[in-house]
């Protein structure tokens, strides 16, 4: 029983059933965290690695039931920790593919100090935020995302705490990989989460998700197929940002501010457009399309920044490396004896 | 005033010495190293005890010193003090009071004197009783003039000014060649105990000679002077000697607490064979042990500095459930916040230990020192029912076994492991008989691999569930801080479930009572009074009883380590002594715990001053409690 067991798990490729658990999915039904769990199942199996060497940590939220939901290792863990756990897991375990998956209130009000953290490591840990700019899990209250005039249960006359934009908050804190998609926007959303899946060091994705329970709507201008595409530029490498449902607005810069154009008037072409760079090494360029919000420009999504740094784990799997090279692997009968020890003989 | 003259002191005899010389012999012998802050006592000191050690004493020193890095010079609060007792039996403790201050400045004198024994030996640079530095210690006239000092014996030498004379020519600024004089006391002080400066500058010229060697040389020739000073001196009458300890044979060296710990968890690694990993933030007074494994890269032990507590013992989680022996090492404040994620790592059944060197709270408290008003935390601090297994090292030396016994409890029985160190023996210094690897306690991990009938949260004979790492093929589960099925895990909301869970987790920590040896009771079987303690407070505490023991009383001590679960011997022990005295540097939370755990009434003896007790202060509570009368 027991080696076929084995044998199955060694020679059959990984399908997207082979990512489900056995428990029951609670989400609410037509909630947005639906639609990151179906990607990742699919992601997985198409990936190098097997299935045993996932781990994917989660914190507290309605986002962070993930991890119960996907045939991997797994740890939901407490509210707003989960990248530190990740990231003492990884640095234990260089080899294997350390997720998290959190929330706005998980990963930018209690956690807040370890996202940014992560961040400044570049550790190879993938964080995907859920956020859909209020808190679930409690039933309604006021996120560090929500709108200004927010209505929830904490703010019912409308929020006044200015909203953290999480995509401008990694690229402060020195991500080297940032992006953006929308929950019902699938393709996107798994073509950024696969680029995430294979970037070294940290891996920052946030997912623009729908509440239809305590938040309906919040992105309704991105998603709807009658407005999005006035409302959303996709963002892709190497080309001029041009968007709109004709394809005819572009983004150009006036000096350090950026401004919708369209083609074709006022002696505009594509060659005055503004070109996206996601692995220039200044995240100047990243960071002021953070900034662009609808409805007077559109919101970017897709890949913001990527570029190559060393991973925390590299440098430290290096340093070890580099002192045993000095100092010779450590011998424990030395370390004990320290540098002056001294002889006490029989006394009588 | 008088000099210290042949024929003075205990148990005088002449031997050896220079011709002009008498040799005063003594049992033991307490001295403090005063000045301030920048004048490098807590350096002397701790290197005046281990050259000591080396000529085959005992001792036990103390740091006190204060929080500020670098204070106004001259001043009170800047004032920074290093006690030691060298002993020829158990040293034990740093001692009650300095038989011998070493006083660098007046207001090391202010704060320092009125410690020192009725007629104590006050070795004083004179050259640093200036006008200014007077006023600044609140003396209105010389104390080393006015006559003031004439209950003590004063040896008053110009250290600023000798150790300026004899670094004239090396070509430092003033202000290096100030800051050598504490070698200058050294050398002094090493003339007064008759101990040649020879190793000692061979070992400086060893350290530094390289990476320093003009500051290396200046010291040597500080050093050379203050003992060339002692030796010639008219003024200094007789040496001390103390007998060499009877010490058991072996290689010894000089050992902290901190450090204790730091070479214990990597003697865990290497017992264990997994890698050790350290999550952890800077706090005082533990981030020694931080320092310490830090530097040990080439063994198998990952460090890892966090963005904050919460973050180090996290990590720490998350290393564990990699399979590393994870690891986080703090003080109260720090210990108040990894709370949580305390919680979780008894909800996840992970190996896990969290050291917690304890300094006066609460709150900031006073950082650099000593209490231990922790043992409430350490036991109950966490929502929910949480049991947590609780140890206490007792010494520097002890903190080296605990460290080893602390993992080793861990993941025999797969849960988070408090151990308890304090800011007293987290920096104080005694001799260590360094051990053969060998002869440690070896507890080899495998984690389990055999995915056939795995069930995650299925139970061994000590209610241990399995170690299962992440990487292991057929064996993917989940694991978190919800209430979870007795077996598989999965998240459960049964009630039936939840008390078997949370008496399961009970028992499991209960039933580590099995790994705790029989208690030595030192002293009588049954008797008058029973000392009870724990921690850093054993040294005083088995010097007390020793002291009653010799006034003929029948008091016996026993010293727990173990706090949670407590011995299962201890009730009966307890119950043949009419009388326990529970001293703690607390308001009495040992003897909180003893009191609702065996319905029986104990006497507290509560210190909370961030010092530790003195053996006379022992001594004159058990008189009390047994005579009736105080002491």
């Amino acid at each position: 029983m027991n080696q076929v067991l084995e044998r199955s798990i060694d020679i059959h490729a990984l399908t997207k059933k082979d990512f489900e658990s056995s428990q029951a999915v609670r989400w609410c039904p037509g909630c947005g965290d639906h639609a990151l769990l179906t990607q990742i199942q699919k992601l997985l199996p198409t990936l190098d690695a097997p299935r045993e060497n996932y781990a994917f940590i989660s914190g507290i939220g309605c986002s962070s039931r993930f991890p119960y939901y996907l045939e991997t290792y797994g740890m939901h863990s407490i509210h707003g920790r989960a990248p530190a756990i990740a990231s003492g897991l990884k640095l234990a375990r260089p080899e294997l593919s350390v997720w998290v998956v959190t929330g706005d209130g998980d990963a930018l009000a209690i956690g807040g100090n370890h996202f940014i953290h992560a961040m400044r490591r570049n550790i190879g840990i993938k964080i995907v935020l859920l956020n859909n700019r209020i808190y679930g899990l409690t039933k309604g209250q006021a996120s560090p995302t929500s709108e200004i005039g927010q209505k929830t249960k904490t703010t019912p006359y409308g929020n006044i705490d200015r909203p953290f934009n999480p995509v401008a908050v990694a690229i402060g804190a020195g991500a080297s990989f940032v992006a953006r998609a929308v929950d019902t926007d699938l393709a996107n959303l798994g073509a950024i989460l696969k680029q995430a899946a294979v970037h070294r060091g940290t891996a920052f994705v946030e997912v623009l998700q729908n509440c239809n329970m305590f938040a309906d709507g919040t992105y309704e201008a991105l998603t709807d197929k009658t407005k999005r595409d006035d409302a959303r530029i996709v963002l892709e490498h190497g080309k001029p940002m041009i968007f709109g449902k004709q394809r005819d607005k572009g983004i150009r810069l006036n000096g350090l501010t950026p401004e919708v154009v369209t083609l074709g008037t006022d002696n505009v072409s594509e060659t005055d457009l503004l070109v996206h760079d996601e692995a220039s090494p200044n995240s100047s360029l990243a960071f002021l399309l953070s900034q662009l919000h609808s409805p007077e420009l559109p919101v970017p999504l897709g890949i913001f920044r990527k570029v190559c740094l060393p991973a925390y784990e590299e440098l430290c799997a290096e340093q070890s490396a580099a002192v045993v090279a000095e100092k010779g692997a450590g011998n424990l009968q030395s370390l004990l004896q320290g540098g002056a020890s001294w002889l006490v003989t029989e006394t009588h | 005033m008088s000099t210290i003259s042949a024929g003075e002191g205990t148990g005088a005899s002449a031997v050896v010495a220079a011709p002009h010389r008498l040799i005063q012999e003594t049992e033991s012998i307490v001295i403090r190293f005063v000045g301030d802050s920048g004048d490098g006592m807590q350096l002397t000191g701790g290197e005046f005890a281990r050259i000591m050690g080396r000529s085959g004493h005992d001792f036990a020193t103390h740091p006190d010193y204060p929080p500020e890095i670098s204070a106004p010079t001259g001043t009170l609060f800047g004032v920074s003090g290093f006690q030691i007792q060298l002993a020829s039996g158990n040293a034990l403790t740093s001692g009650d009071r300095p038989d011998l201050l070493v006083v660098m400045n007046p207001a090391a004198l202010a704060s320092n004197l009125s410690d020192a024994r009725p007629g104590a030996t006050l070795v004083v640079n004179s050259g640093a009783f200036t006008g200014a530095n007077l006023e600044k210690a609140g003396y209105r006239g010389n104390p080393l003039e006015d006559g003031s000092l004439d209950d003590y014996r004063v040896l008053s030498v110009d250290m600023s000014g000798l150790t300026a004379q004899a670094l004239a020519d090396s070509g430092l600024g003033k202000k290096e060649i100030s800051r050598c004089k504490n070698y200058f006391a050294l050398g002094l002080m090493l003339s007064l105990f008759g101990e040649s400066p020879d190793e000692q500058i061979d070992e400086i010229r060893n350290k530094f000679g390289k990476s320093n060697p003009q500051s290396a040389e200046a010291n040597i020739v500080a050093m050379r002077a203050g003992y060339a000073y002692g030796d010639a001196s008219e003024l200094i009458a007789s040496v001390y000697h103390v007998p060499q300890a009877h010490l058991p044979p072996g290689k010894y060296r000089t050992i902290t607490g901190n450090q204790g710990a730091a070479l214990g968890f990597v003697a865990a690694s290497e017992r264990s064979g997994i890698p050790l990993f350290l999550g952890s933030y800077p706090i005082t007074p533990a981030t020694d042990i931080l320092h310490e494994l830090s530097l040990h890269k080439n063994f198998n032990v990952k460090t890892f500095q966090a963005e904050d507590e919460i973050a180090a013992i996290c990590a720490a989680i998350g290393a564990s459930y990699g399979g590393a022996l994870g690891l986080t090492t703090t003080s109260g404040p720090g210990m108040a916040l990894k709370t949580e994620a305390l919680g979780l790592a008894v909800m996840l059944e992970l190996p896990l230990v969290v050291v917690n060197v304890q300094r006066a709270g609460p709150s900031t408290g006073l950082p650099t020192k000593v209490e231990q008003a922790d043992l409430l935390q350490a036991v109950y601090g966490r929502n929910g029912e949480c049991p947590v297994p609780v140890i206490a090292a007792s010494s520097p030396a002890d903190c080296f076994d605990c460290a080893l016994e602390a993992f080793r409890l861990a993941v025999k029985y797969m849960t988070p492991v408090i151990l308890l160190s304090d800011g007293g023996i987290a920096n104080s210094a005694e001799p260590w008989r360094i051990p053969e690897v060998d002869s440690l306690p070896e507890f080899k991990v495998s984690y389990r691999t055999e995915p056939a009938g795995y069930q995650p949260y299925a139970r061994d004979e000590n209610l241990a569930r399995a170690w299962v790492v992440p990487g292991t093929p057929g064996m993917e589960h989940r694991i978190g801080g919800l209430e979870k099925d007795y077996l598989s895990g999965n998240i459960s909301h049964a009630p039936a479930n939840h008390q078997r869970m949370v008496e399961t987790r009970a028992a499991k920590v209960a039933g580590m009572v099995r790994d705790i040896p029989a208690t030595q009771v030192v002293g009588p079987a049954s008797g008058a009074l029973l000392l009870l303690s724990w921690g850093g407070t054993y040294g005083a505490v088995a010097k007390a009883r020793a002291e009653a023991e010799a006034r003929g009383l029948a008091v016996a001590h026993v010293h727990l380590r173990h706090l949670n679960p407590l011995p299962a011997d201890l009730g009966e022990i307890l119950s043949r002594y009419p009388v326990v005295l529970v001293p703690e540097l607390n308001l009495g939370q040992l003897a909180r715990i003893v009191r609702e755990t065996y319905l029986r009434e104990v006497v507290s003896l509560p210190k909370v001053q961030g010092k530790p007790f003195m053996v006379s202060e022992l001594v004159t509570r058990i008189l009390e409690l047994t005579c009736g009368e105080p002491a």
